[in-house]
């Protein structure tokens, strides 16, 4: 028992030891969204195998998470930048401030669409976005303006072009960005096309965002986690649910599944590069300038990252489904990175 | 039986109430013999259906895996022109390090398709080769600098879509618009085929290297260095200290409320979900001692924290099942009570102890929720080599590919659940050998 206690104390001794060894820090750390985390590892992959750095650490958090832990503080104890899929709030930026995190450079890397999508083995469909919101809010409009519980069952109900089948749409839970960027570019774009709640919006803000935001929890809409692949899986197996995901699946899935379109707008590559496709959004990562100096590679991972063979139309970052920015947007990041620019302007 | 037959089969005046009663009890025991005949049957029934549902899951996981265990590789013949590669001659590292690597193969691979020369097509010709051809071709001329200006024949990986079509997870007869595989791709496959180039061989990466963006470039050796650094933290930490704990609580501690509060504690404590032990990780470990994030220690820490309970309540059984008999004539041969428990009680209780550590270990073997708190699930390339280093750990990286859209993914998500398994059956196997060794009967 002595040398067991022994044995104890050797290890208390060494958890002691190596609190100190963790100051100093030789490798990028990343956290963030896990809709970028796929860009993110490409990129750090290909530069902790090109450059005489190591190969950045990169934590899938989600957007928020991510941002929450970048804000913590500067030190080698917090992270040196995070991916985001939406762009930083103005209370994330005052926290980040609070804690000493003044200067912060975004890079927006692409875009990323989110496809309703549905098996093969069913009819694909065209929906607007108003149809949309009448279908999967919680909450809709009826006659004479006044708000009712979302009545409809079918797909017809809300509309007689679509097809007679239940409303089942299997998405990501509300901890998702995917899910926030639906319900802003998708739900709200429809949600804002009906008079009584466009002029909700300036009366009163906050219970537009309620009502245009909200998602019915009747059944209609199942959350299925935040795995898409599993979303994939069951859309094969009941021809009659769609799913709501991100166009990489969609696109290393095609043989399997296919996107509605959206007021008209097939969800393809072009279509979300130049805009045409609404339900599309932007992509960011964030970099701690504070940390440029004492952590090595910073620099160089932004170069990597906003080079034309990473993030350019042609890059390897296309192959991994993210829709790339035009020239101009992406000659402006590259050079904000590049010069580290202090370029948060909300 | 047998004695009260005759009595019961004496005097005629008693026989038709006896025959009566016999008839009952013949009646009832054939109803109880088919009751338990049912209970019988409803157990076998039970373990066939777990069985069954096992072997199922055997199955299909380990089916779903087997192509994972193969790659597609190519035979390219390349000639390493010294121009492109170290133009001045200096054989300096950094030269050859940094050198067009890329340009040298895509030279040989358009050597082979002369026909295809337009700009679109030789980039869909070039996808067909993984990225990482590069890297190994790299890797060859920095360990052999002597080979630049010779002609070489390298086998190289090809990428995952074309290693799918290889293994018929791309079917050709889909349209072509719904595959990731073009019709020309498949064309010119075919004909690299034809020449006996395309060899499909045992995917040994999937063994040696770390985890990758590129289906073909990934492999399950990191995690698993991940995983028995913070299983040795784990044990190093939780195996003393429990068996400390148990044998102080079982054979020295006074009965009093204090001890029977610390009891009541311990048992709850074995119940605690186990993200909670991460939230403790966060604030204790890497929050308040300033410990590295993603580090196997800190990892095996939390883990030894969830396993402890477990491994006391085992070791505390196993300490209680020693006969007293033991303790009295070691007593009576006027040991002391550390020479009557390390001597005697100990040894004998070891195989339960082990019992209960393994099990504990199993169950950490598996765990990825408190590792989430602790930034261990993370992309993680570079295979750790210490506890210190940033790592991952086998049941998060299955985590990480059953999430990555890549279909190639999809079977090696499988081929690592098999990984998973061999290394639970290595540490039981293990404890049963230890198990056996300590083992006596009195």
């Amino acid at each position: 028992m002595f040398r067991k206690s022994l044995a104890v104390v050797a290890v208390a001794g060494m958890a002691v030891a190596m609190a100190n060894a963790a100051e100093a820090r030789d490798q990028i750390r990343i956290v963030g969204s896990s809709t970028v985390f796929p860009f993110s590892t490409a990129v750090a992959e290909q530069f902790g195998k090109t450059t005489k750095f190591k190969t950045p650490v990169v934590e899938s958090t989600g957007s928020g998470g991510g941002l929450k832990l970048f804000c913590a503080g500067i030190g080698a104890q917090h992270p040196d930048m995070t991916n985001a899929s939406r762009r930083i709030k103005k209370s994330e930026v005052e926290r980040c401030a609070k804690n000493g995190v003044t200067d912060v450079v975004e890079v927006k890397v692409g875009y990323d669409g989110i496809v309703l999508a549905n098996s093969k083995a069913s009819k694909q469909m065209s929906i607007t976005r108003q149809q949309l919101f009448l279908a999967l809010a919680k909450d809709i409009p009826a006659e004479g303006g006044k708000l009712i519980p979302n009545p409809h069952k079918t797909w017809k109900d809300v509309d007689a072009s679509l097809p007679d089948i239940k409303i089942e749409v299997l998405g990501p839970p509300p901890t998702s960005g995917t899910r926030d960027a639906f319900a802003e570019l998708g739900l709200e774009g429809g949600c804002k096309k009906f008079k009584e709640i466009a002029a909700l919006k300036k009366s009163d803000k906050k219970k537009y965002k309620a009502v245009c935001h909200s998602v019915r929890e009747d059944g209609a809409y199942v959350e299925a986690g935040e795995n898409d692949v599993l979303i994939v899986r069951k859309l094969e197996a009941n021809p009659n649910a769609f799913g709501v995901f991100g166009y990489s699946f969609l696109d290393q899935n095609a043989d399997k599944i296919q996107g509605s379109l959206v007021d008209g707008q097939a969800p393809t590559f072009e279509a979300i590069s130049d805009g045409s496709y609404p339900v599309s959004r932007p992509l960011y990562f964030y970099v701690k300038k504070a940390h440029v100096g004492s952590i090595p590679g910073m620099k160089e991972y932004v170069a990597e990252f906003t080079a034309d063979k990473a993030f350019g139309p042609d890059g390897y970052l296309t192959d991994k489904g993210l829709i790339p920015m035009g020239d101009a947007e992406r000659k402006k990041f590259r050079e904000d990175g590049a010069a580290l620019r202090n370029n948060i302007d909300l | 039986m047998t004695d009260a037959a005759p009595i019961m089969n004496g005097p005629a005046n008693g026989s038709l109430a006896t025959r009566n009663s016999n008839d009952a009890v013949s009646r009832g025991l054939k109803r109880r013999y088919a009751a338990e005949r049912r209970f019988k049957a409803y157990g076998i029934l039970a373990i066939a259906f777990a069985m069954g549902m096992l072997g199922l899951l055997f199955t299909t996981i380990v089916s779903k895996a087997i192509p994972a265990f193969t790659q597609t590789m190519i035979n390219l013949e390349i000639t390493l022109y010294p121009q492109d590669i170290d133009p001045a001659g200096t054989r300096e590292r950094q030269t050859l390090s940094s050198a067009n690597y890329r340009k040298v193969i895509r030279q040989a691979f358009y050597d082979l398709f002369p026909d295809v020369t337009s700009r679109r097509d030789r980039r869909e010709l070039f996808d067909m080769i993984s990225p990482g051809a590069v890297y190994e071709i790299r890797d060859m001329v920095m360990a052999n600098p002597n080979l630049i200006g010779e002609r070489v024949v390298v086998q190289m990986p090809m990428s995952d879509d074309i290693d799918q079509l290889n293994k018929g997870q791309i079917r050709k007869d889909s349209p072509e618009t719904e595959r990731r595989v073009k019709d020309k791709q498949i064309a010119w496959f075919e004909r690299l085929e034809n020449r006996g180039l395309v060899e499909t061989v045992f995917n040994t990466t999937f063994f040696t290297a770390g985890d990758s963006r590129e289906p073909e470039l990934a492999g399950i050796f990191g995690a698993a260095m991940g995983s028995l650094f913070t299983m040795l933290v784990t044990l190093l930490v939780s195996f003393p200290l429990a068996v400390a704990s148990a044998i102080y609580l079982e054979e020295f501690a006074p009965v009093n409320k204090w001890t029977q509060t610390i009891e009541v504690n311990i048992n709850n404590l074995a119940a605690v979900p186990s993200i909670v032990f991460g939230l403790l990780g966060l604030a204790v470990f890497i929050n308040f001692f300033g410990m590295p994030r993603s580090a196997p220690v800190v990892g095996g820490l939390v883990l030894a924290l969830m396993t402890l309970p477990t491994i006391i309540i085992a070791a505390r059984s196993a300490l209680k099942s020693v006969p007293p008999s033991i303790r009295e004539a070691a007593y009576g041969l006027g040991a002391s009570p550390l020479q009557v428990i390390t001597h005697h009680v100990l040894p004998l209780a070891m195989p339960g102890i082990l019992t209960g550590t393994i099990i504990g270990m199993a169950q950490a073997l598996g765990e990825t929720a408190p590792l989430l708190m602790i930034g261990m699930v993370a992309f993680i390339v570079d295979v750790p080599h210490g506890a210190l280093d940033p790592a991952t750990v086998l049941p998060v990286q299955i985590y990480l590919w059953a999430d990555s859209p890549e279909r190639a993914f999809v079977e090696r998500t499988s081929a690592a659940i098999c990984v998973l398994l061999a290394f639970l059956v290595i540490m039981n196997v293990g404890a049963v050998f230890l198990r056996k060794r300590f083992e006596r009967k009195w």
